[in-house]
């Protein structure tokens, strides 16, 4: 009550509020507005807020902010050791938790210099292609969403549940998985579980096909999204844009191809491209990116071979668990490596690795000790939302919204 | 000749008095260069028809708290011609940091150095938009410098205010 009695004393408010009441509508019309969108606005998919300005219903200018979800997992990982990083890389893109979990388990393998058992990195490319599968379901359903086709979404969520399931059978989480380990992954899968993967990858191809023939038969979606937000190769380039919107503008460029780790130099797949680069190619950008994720798959499952999946390298990786308990050396490595760390030699690399967003790299520079040095995260969603402010330019309000969702950031992985 | 080889021989061609350091670490080709060539070595690693560095995939910089020259920004360029991610360094020992912008070079550098301003405090010099990236504008600090902690410093960021 106090503030409102103040007002109405404040002579100079209101002067203000006086001046105000003598807008008329053919001002409004003549002036360019100034709109705040977000941080709490479901269609931009976590906490990112967009300054526009408007000109009617045309953006002229666009400004993104980005840092409402920052909770500086850099700096925390100097003072960790290697290994409690793990359980953190699953909070960064917590749509495909475990691509994030095999890219840093690859990057920190690389700087200390440990071989990985065969049967451990066919594991680790099954459950990171089936959450690359999980997480381009979620960005079609969401983006489809997002342009007013609701059934879509309910659609590829289902789809999406069992991949979860699976990940349940497999790590013993649905969601954060935590499940690679610097030198293998956490546990075996074990027959079940190839048989569910068998299983869900027969019913997902038929309901693609449904998802498809919904999706292309939808006028409205179909108008919204032809011919908008291009983004032209040379641009997307110069922009850092990564990954699937980066070869929707024409760039055949996957990391899985141009620089191969674990083993996908012995599978079989296309990298799928689009010219045209405007929305709707980032859409069936996706849809393809699923179809050869199942390929690789189907070819993963018949050619994983049988032994270790965690490697023997007592001074690096940690022993099971079951022999800790039993075994005096076993006990003796578990408390060096929970201690003092791996401590990998003095020197800096770069990592990275395909995630569903685009690339993911790590950064270590270690001085040889137990904690990274310093680490740093090259995000994909980051990049990817540099090209905001270019491709919403001369759109109209509701292209904003197309453009966001075509990019499909995660602000948990933008923000850091 | 291999990609590494090329990239040395024609770095070393061009710029031999200003390379201060090229290192091979993991199968990671890393060059250092004196601060003020940084412009001219990225223009020419993108602007020559054998090597074609187009894409700039990261800005980054790292304290290294006791040394002399505390602050070393890292560049992680790409070469779609080569199939070859690069790292470029550069040691910084003015106080305060500054060093000059490449983002006339390469566009992506323009949010990947606010980040480093943001995070470590280096001012880059003819930036177009120098803000902050993640802390909000006002904020004193640059939290990965060494010498912030990691559970914050109370009081510097402002808490909002009680409802009457």
């Amino acid at each position: 009550m106090d503030r409102i009695k103040q007002i109405y004393n404040d002579e100079k408010l209101l002067k203000k509020l006086q001046e105000d009441r003598d807008i008329s509508i053919e001002d409004v019309l003549e002036n360019e507005m100034v709109i705040n969108m977000g941080p709490q606005h479901p269609a931009t998919h976590g906490v990112l807020r967009l300054v526009l300005r408007l000109d009617g219903e045309t953006v002229t200018g666009i400004i993104p902010e980005l840092g409402y979800l920052h909770r500086g997992y850099e700096k925390m990982a100097e003072n960790m050791s290697f290994i409690e990083f793990i359980p953190h890389t699953d909070r960064l893109d917590y749509l495909a938790t475990m691509c994030n979990n095999v890219g840093y388990v690859l990057a920190v393998e690389k700087l200390a210099g440990i071989e990985t058992p065969k049967r451990a990195q066919y594991i680790r490319m099954i459950v990171a292609e089936l959450s690359r599968i999980a997480s381009h379901l979620i960005a079609i359903g969401t983006f489809a969403m997002d342009v007013g086709a609701v059934t879509m979404v309910m659609w590829t969520f289902r789809e999406r549940e069992k991949v979860n399931s699976i990940f349940d059978r497999i790590a013993g989480a649905r969601f954060t998985t935590s499940y690679t380990r610097i030198g293998g992954v956490a546990s075996d899968i074990d027959d079940q579980s190839i048989a569910e993967i068998a299983k869900f990858l027969t019913e997902l191809e038929p309901a693609l096909v449904e998802m498809d023939k919904l999706m292309l038969s939808n006028r409205i979606f179909i108008d919204r999204l032809e011919g908008i937000g291009i983004l032209p190769k040379e641009d997307a380039i110069a922009l850092g844009v990564t990954g699937p919107n980066l070869r929707a503008s024409g760039v055949e460029y996957d990391v899985r191809r141009a620089k191969p780790y674990l083993f996908y130099n012995e599978i079989d797949f296309k990298i799928p491209t689009f010219t045209q680069g405007d929305c709707l190619a980032r859409y069936f950008q996706r849809g393809d990116e699923v179809r050869e994720s199942v390929k690789i798959l189907r070819q993963c499952l018949d050619k994983i071979p049988q032994g270790e999946v965690i490697a023997n390298n007592p001074k690096k990786v940690l022993p099971h668990k079951t022999e800790i308990y039993s075994k005096m050396e076993e006990l003796i490595h578990d408390f060096m490596i929970i201690n003092f760390g791996i401590n990998p030699p003095v020197g800096d690399t770069y990592f990275s690795v395909e995630n569903p967003k685009g690339e993911l790299g790590f950064y270590i520079v270690s001085n040889g000790s137990g904690q990274p040095w310093k680490l740093k995260i090259h995000s994909p969603s980051f990049c990817n939302l540099q090209a905001v402010s270019q491709l919403c330019k001369g759109a109209m309000i509701s292209d904003v919204v197309a453009i966001i969702g075509s990019l499909d950031p995660v602000m948990g992985e933008a923000d850091k | 000749m291999n990609t590494k080889e090329l990239i040395i021989e024609k770095v070393k061609e061009k710029f031999s008095e200003s390379v201060e350091e090229i290192s091979d670490f993991r199968d990671d080709l890393s060059i250092t260069i004196k601060k003020d060539q940084i412009v001219n070595l990225g223009r020419f690693l993108k602007e020559n028809s054998d090597l074609q560095f187009i894409m700039c995939k990261d800005v980054t910089a790292i304290d290294w708290a006791t040394r002399k020259k505390r602050f070393t920004t890292v560049y992680h360029i790409y070469s779609f011609k080569l199939n070859y991610t690069l790292r470029l360094k550069s040691n910084i020992d003015d106080d305060p940091p500054t060093i000059e912008t490449v983002s006339p070079i390469w566009p992506s550098a323009n949010w990947y150095e606010r980040e480093t301003w943001d995070m470590y405090g280096i001012k880059f010099i003819n930036h177009p938009d120098l803000r902050r990236m993640y802390m909000p504008e006002g904020f004193e600090h640059h939290p990965l410098k060494k010498d912030f902690p990691v559970l914050g410093i109370p009081g510097s960021l402002p808490l909002p205010n009680k409802a009457d």
